[in-house]
């Protein structure tokens, strides 16, 4: 059975942790940045899948390891969310524009 | 039985009860402090006196010489292995005189005090001021080491400022207590560097270690110093010189002598006690401390001492004659027979026979202090029933005051040097001192004797005698008990005084000086005296125009000697129009406008280069995620292609 190249996944999740990385610096909807986050970890998990499988069949280091980000970013979401709940309580919104008062 | 702790006691019951006073007595001692006071000073009084009785008659004598006694030391500092400031005691016939004086003075002043200062509203404090400075002369008098006596030569002044400045709501009292601080305080900068010089040289600041190495000819160390000169003096000479300009400051000897008049300013029995009897004679006993290197190494510097206490008694004493409030005729006469003092050592030189002035310095030290005290306090017994200080307000007063008139007349009797009276003996050896070895000296020494008769009596009979004065106001007694007793008590001293045996006890090598009263020689100076009395019985005993038609004959001698032959004004010019204009201002202009302007200048720029970058502290949680993406990138770039 015909492999996929390494080269093309790799591309797949560069393109992936760009893409989050974007959407973290342009979008003001803080979920859309919660979002934009989960793209930039979705986008480490494969690449680290993709070594583990190619360069060390044998173990499973990068296996664990992404599992470990899926608890990770769930974990995360359930702060994030938590946190943007409350922002709204007090402000009313959810634009990062709109929360800054921490400033010189 | 010279305990070197029981001796330290005589310092610390002042500095206990000025501690106790000055943190409680405002608040639960009230008019019990000048009890408080009292009953320390008398307690140190007591043990001095047996210190004395000790030392002078069962320890101190070791083969018919005194010897130095280091009672305590205590090593405070060390600089190096070789020089360290200790604190100590040192017992030697003149610091075991002069506790005896000080102590003794103090208590007549802290129980005068009692009547004199009573109802005062800082009482306590006043009392506390006084075990301060009673403290801080004792610890001078018994310092072992020429570092401690520096320090608490500046603690008397201090003491000195602030019991000047005690009616501080008074504003000439104000300037006076600063005009005091700071001219002693700039002769004392010429004390600190004297010290520096000599111990620098020396390499020690033991006041026996001193001596002993810079007085035996083969030391390395004289040879050391003599050899190093500085404007064609040695650094010897230097060195004496500055330390007599600490003293001269302190005993306000020409040119630094403006201070002590307007210090009569402060409460008249501080006047007695500080700027009469004890604190103004330290620099004369500074002088005698160090007097075997003035007189066995240093012969110049010891000349300075001289004419400069000749030249201030004569002075003073013209001076005097002119003034009219009471207390500044007693500070001129104080500055005159301080220069008495003066002269006496610098004629005088080392050991046996020729160490004649030396003793005759300290004779009158001795002597002056009791009749000077006395002088004040009767001053001050005068002032409280007259209410003024001016001689033109008093007169007749021989009638209301029979004791205080009495005890002044014995005061002013020792004072003209009229037998049997103290300073009669003193007197007698310090102008014998003066004929053996400086006849230019002896001359106008006897000139200023005569004159000092003149303008005691002048003070005598304006106060007691003259035309009565308009006396207002209710009239009270002459004063009460407390005020009366040390009055009787320094007036019975002024008169024993002189006979003691002085010349067994102190000397400048420690051993026995036998003084012969020549009686022949005692006729002139006397005779003068006597001519000034009758001088001033003539002008002022009755009310008459004959003194007036004097000062209008010498009009300009007259009116240069009422205002002290300009002396304030000079030093005014010298420091508001030369000092301050040539350098004071410069000086701040420099300060304001260059350094300040270097630190603001830096301000400026701090402020404006955060005020260009705090745009970056945006508060916008986007743009710290991009200064951090790009740090990152900026991370990549230099580990990757930059540090391979």
């Amino acid at each position: 059975m015909n492999q996929i190249p390494l080269e093309h996944i790799l591309f797949v999740s560069t393109a992936l942790f760009f893409i989050g990385v974007y959407g973290f610096f342009t979008r003001k909807n803080m979920i859309m940045m919660l979002m934009s986050v989960e793209l930039i970890l979705n986008s480490v998990n494969i690449n680290f899948i993709t070594f583990n499988k190619y360069l060390f069949p044998d173990k499973l280091n990068g296996v664990f390891f992404s599992i470990f980000i899926i608890v990770i970013a769930a974990a995360e979401a359930a702060v994030a969310i938590a946190i943007i709940i409350n922002l709204y309580r007090s402000h009313n919104s959810i634009d990062v524009d709109d929360t800054n008062e921490m400033k010189y | 039985m010279l305990e070197g702790k029981v001796i330290s006691l005589i310092i610390l019951l002042p500095l206990i009860s000025f501690l106790i006073l000055g943190f409680f007595g405002r608040r639960y001692f009230k008019t019990f402090s000048g009890i408080v006071g009292t009953t320390s000073i008398f307690a140190s009084t007591l043990l001095s006196l047996i210190t004395a009785y000790q030392y002078f008659f069962v320890v101190g004598q070791v083969n018919g010489v005194y010897q130095k006694i280091i009672a305590l030391k205590y090593t405070w500092l060390q600089f190096t292995p070789n020089i360290s400031i200790d604190l100590g005691i040192i017992l030697d016939p003149i610091s075991v005189m002069m506790i005896v004086v000080v102590t003794f003075i103090s208590l007549m002043v802290h129980v005068y005090s009692l009547g004199y200062m009573k109802g005062e509203d800082r009482f306590s404090v006043y009392y506390s001021f006084l075990s301060l400075f009673t403290f801080s002369m004792l610890g001078l008098v018994l310092a072992c080491n020429i570092f401690q006596i520096y320090i608490f030569w500046e603690l008397v002044g201090v003491s000195s400022f602030l019991l000047i400045g005690f009616y501080y709501d008074k504003p000439s009292a104000v300037a006076a207590s600063k005009k005091a601080f700071i001219v002693t305080r700039f002769a004392d900068l010429g004390f600190l560097i004297g010290i520096l010089i000599l111990s620098f040289n020396a390499e020690t600041l033991d006041f026996e270690t001193l001596i002993q190495r810079l007085t035996s000819p083969e030391s390395t160390y004289l040879k050391g110093i003599v050899a190093s000169s500085f404007l064609g003096f040695s650094a010897l000479s230097w060195g004496l010189v500055l330390v007599f300009m600490g003293g001269a400051g302190k005993s306000a000897m020409f040119p630094l002598h403006i201070w002590l008049p307007d210090a009569m300013e402060g409460p008249t029995p501080v006047s007695a006690l500080i700027h009469a009897a004890t604190m103004v004679v330290a620099g004369v006993y500074l002088v005698a401390r160090l007097f075997p290197i003035y007189a066995l190494s240093c012969p110049g510097a010891l000349h300075v001492v001289a004419y400069v206490g000749i030249f201030s008694s004569l002075f003073a004493a013209i001076i005097a004659c002119t003034q009219t409030d009471i207390k500044r005729v007693l500070a001129y006469s104080t500055m005159s027979q301080i220069g008495f003092m003066m002269f006496a050592l610098g004629v005088s030189s080392y050991g046996g026979e020729n160490g004649l002035g030396y003793m005759a310095s300290m004779f009158h030290l001795f002597t002056h202090a009791m009749f000077k005290a006395l002088l004040f306090l009767g001053a001050g017994a005068v002032i409280h029933y007259v209410h003024s200080n001016d001689m033109k307000d008093m007169g007749g007063l021989r009638k209301f005051m029979p004791i205080t008139h009495l005890t002044f007349l014995i005061a002013c009797l020792a004072i003209a040097g009229i037998p049997p009276f103290a300073g009669f003996f003193s007197k007698e050896e310090i102008l014998s001192a003066a004929f053996q070895s400086n006849p230019v000296i002896f001359y106008l020494a006897i000139a200023t004797a005569g004159i000092t008769a003149f303008y005691m009596f002048r003070l005598y009979f304006s106060i007691f005698w003259n035309k009565e004065a308009h006396l207002h106001g209710e009239h009270h007694g002459e004063g009460s008990t407390t005020m009366m007793l040390p009055l009787i008590i320094l007036g019975v001293c002024s008169i024993v005084a002189g006979f003691v045996p002085f010349g067994k006890f102190v000397s400048s090598d420690g051993a026995e000086l036998h003084t012969e009263m020549h009686l022949t020689f005692s006729i002139a100076p006397v005779l003068i005296a006597l001519g000034g009395i009758f001088l001033a019985m003539s002008f002022y005993k009755n009310a008459n125009e004959k003194a007036n038609n004097i000062s209008v004959v010498l009009k300009g001698i007259y009116t240069s000697a009422y205002h002290k032959f300009y002396f304030d004004e000079i030093y005014l010019f010298i420091t508001k129009k030369l000092i301050f204009n040539l350098i004071g201002r410069p000086a701040a202009w420099f300060d304001r406008n260059i350094v300040d302007g270097f630190i603001n200048l830096l301000a400026t720029l701090t402020q404006e280069i955060s005020d260009t970058i705090k745009g970056m502290q945006s508060g916008r949680v986007q743009n710290y995620a991009i200064y951090f993406f790009f740090g990152i990138i900026g991370f990549v770039i230099l580990f990757i292609f930059l540090l391979k």
